[in-house]
């Protein structure tokens, strides 16, 4: 791998705490590379640090300490390459969930200024995506009136509408239920293998990371940072099949050990005796 | 929707307030009768009203006035409300510097002002629009200001990550949000407007419904008075439904549950 396309270098965070009492430290010495076109997926326990990492990258965050590096620039402030989909759904409540997908199109350039011009075109394009993920007929409806697992849809769709570059995705498929979430894993992978931007997903769930990343990352218990990493070279297109394979399983496993480790604390592997002392 | 396809709890709520009015003429004119009071210290609502058919000319005429005063000061509320509101809302420094001035200037008895500006606008309409433009603006002000003040942190990120400028970020977000904030304070501003050209017309003024009921006490004419009152409760009522309506209308979004938002003030 050439230079990095997303590269933290010993980056930590620390949360001003309320005020007198002492900060919440979020991250600490984190480093990771992402390469330009890479899908990579980070896992960890609860609380360490990973939706932290996610607005780090984005830059909504500026790091305590450490330097962040995105297209050969550091970053110093939000980035416009970027599309996020965040923890919570976050669409705005005065919005239609037509309105909410295609307001990346109102900011971002070139869409910006060809909105007005191609508007049917982009309100096609809006309504495509929204269908892919099984939400056709509930464009007009505010989001109030969709469930959390279809407002986290809609977000997703939002994200993606514009093309990024790079697409940041925090735990997006958290409040579906298992079927139309690997309905979506699906999706997303078809969504990718077309146009190969980069992509980090955040989630608690080992089998879709596996399923849908070239490379999944461990972070450590809070301060997090990145403590181990699998590569998957399985072939693409992945299926549900791919999921009963012998080698998916092993890595699932193997990822599920080492998240039980660092929950308590542990180094993500069985210690070697000289390390162990 | 129709009176009949409506729910029996519903009709009664839609009917209430009209029950309570009626009552309460009802118990006026009652107490007025049974103990003998005197039309010149306290006349009933049927002597009011007589007052009301009698004077319509002159009523409407004064009415239109104070009307046209009120709307014009709220206009200029509203105006200079929003943009100074969007100041102090969205930046630190404006907010720390206006603030207590704001406070200040909202302590003062406008009714202590009125006689200055008559010195320098003279007396009639202008001190009155100035007088309803003091007293609706401030509640205009807080309101926007705390709109975008409390927009969550989540929302702007969503356009910040977006590489949003400063003032995409108020316009697409907020704005919007600071809508019902807005809205709420206007159907208190408009009522306060009223009260402000009022208090103006009875001190300096020859035209207004102001004017009228301090002219009609001079005279005696007691059921007159009530009459002013009367009709300036109305114009009130009337202007607050509208501006409830238009907010129903704008930001439905945020009336779905119970919050509303209004910071009052007094005048
Ligand atoms: N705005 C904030 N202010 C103060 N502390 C914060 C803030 N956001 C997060 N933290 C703290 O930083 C730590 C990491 O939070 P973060 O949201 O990054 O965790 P996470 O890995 O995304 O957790 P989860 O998997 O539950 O979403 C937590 O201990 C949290 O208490
Ligand atoms: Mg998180």
């Amino acid at each position: 791998m050439t230079h990095p396309f997303v590269h933290l270098h010993s980056v930590s965070l620390t949360y001003a705490g309320a005020e007198g009492g002492s900060g919440t430290l979020a991250l600490d010495g984190c480093t990771m590379g992402v390469g330009r076109g890479e899908f990579v997926a980070v896992v960890g326990p609860s609380g360490c640090g990973k939706s932290s990492l996610m607005k780090l990258v984005t830059g909504l965050v500026p790091p305590s300490r450490g330097s962040i590096e995105v297209a050969n620039a550091e970053v110093t402030g939000p980035l416009k390459i970027v599309g996020m989909a965040f923890q919570n759904p976050t669409l705005l409540p005065w919005r239609t969930t037509l309105q909410n997908v295609m307001l990346p199109l109102e900011i971002v350039e070139p869409h910006r200024s060809r909105l007005n011009r191609d508007k049917a075109a982009y309100v096609e394009r809006a309504k495509a995506l929204l269908a892919t993920v099984g939400l056709a007929g509930f464009e007009e409806k505010p989001p109030y009136q969709l469930s959390g697992g279809m407002q986290q849809r809609a977000s997703l769709c939002r994200s993606l509408i514009h093309e990024p570059d790079l697409l940041m995705l925090d735990e997006p498929f958290g409040a579906l239920d298992a079927f139309t979430r690997e309905e979506l894993w699906g999706v997303l992978q078809e969504v990718w293998m077309e146009r190969r931007f980069t992509c980090i997903l955040v989630t608690h769930d080992l089998r879709e990371a596996v399923y849908l990343a070239d490379r999944v990352l461990v972070m450590s218990n809070r301060p997090g940072r990145i403590v181990s990493e699998h590569t998957v070279s399985l072939p693409r297109p992945r299926t549900l099949e791919t999921t009963f394979s012998k080698e998916f399983v092993e890595i699932t496993h193997r990822l599920r050990d080492e998240i039980s480790r660092v929950r308590k604390g542990l180094d993500p592997v069985a210690a070697a005796p000289e390390q162990a002392a | 929707m129709s009176w009949r396809s409506l729910s029996r709890t519903r009709r009664i709520e839609l009917a209430m307030p009209w029950l309570v009015t009626i009552g309460m003429l009802v118990v006026w004119e009652v107490g007025v009768i049974a103990f003998k009071v005197p039309s010149f210290i306290l006349p009933g609502p049927v002597e009011v009203w007589q007052a009301l058919v009698r004077f319509n000319g002159p009523i409407w005429q004064h009415a239109g006035h104070t009307l046209f005063t009120t709307v014009l000061g709220f206009a200029f509320a509203v105006v200079f409300g929003v943009l100074l509101g969007v100041a102090i809302g969205s930046s630190r420094l404006v907010y720390n510097g206006l603030y207590p001035v704001l406070i200040g200037f909202n302590s003062v008895p406008k009714v202590a002002v009125v006689p200055v500006l008559v010195v320098w606008f003279g007396i009639g309409t202008v001190p009155a629009v100035i007088t309803a433009f003091m007293i609706s603006f401030f509640p205009i002000v807080v309101n926007v200001a705390t709109g975008l003040a409390t927009v969550e942190p989540e929302l702007s990120d969503v356009l910040r990550s977006l590489g949003a400028r400063r003032r995409d970020i108020l316009l697409k977000v907020g704005l919007p949000r600071a809508m019902p904030y807005l809205f709420a304070s206007l159907k208190v501003a408009i009522t306060l407007a009223f009260v402000g050209s009022v208090i103006s017309e009875t001190v300096a003024s020859n035209e207004g419904i102001g004017y009228l009921m301090i002219q009609a006490s001079s005279r005696f004419q007691i059921p007159l008075v009530f009459a002013g009152l009367v009709v300036i409760a109305v114009l009130g009522i009337v202007m607050y439904v509208l501006f409830a309506l238009v907010e129903r209308r704008f930001t439905g979004w945020a009336m779905r549950g119970t919050q509303s938002a209004t910071v009052t003030t007094g005048s």
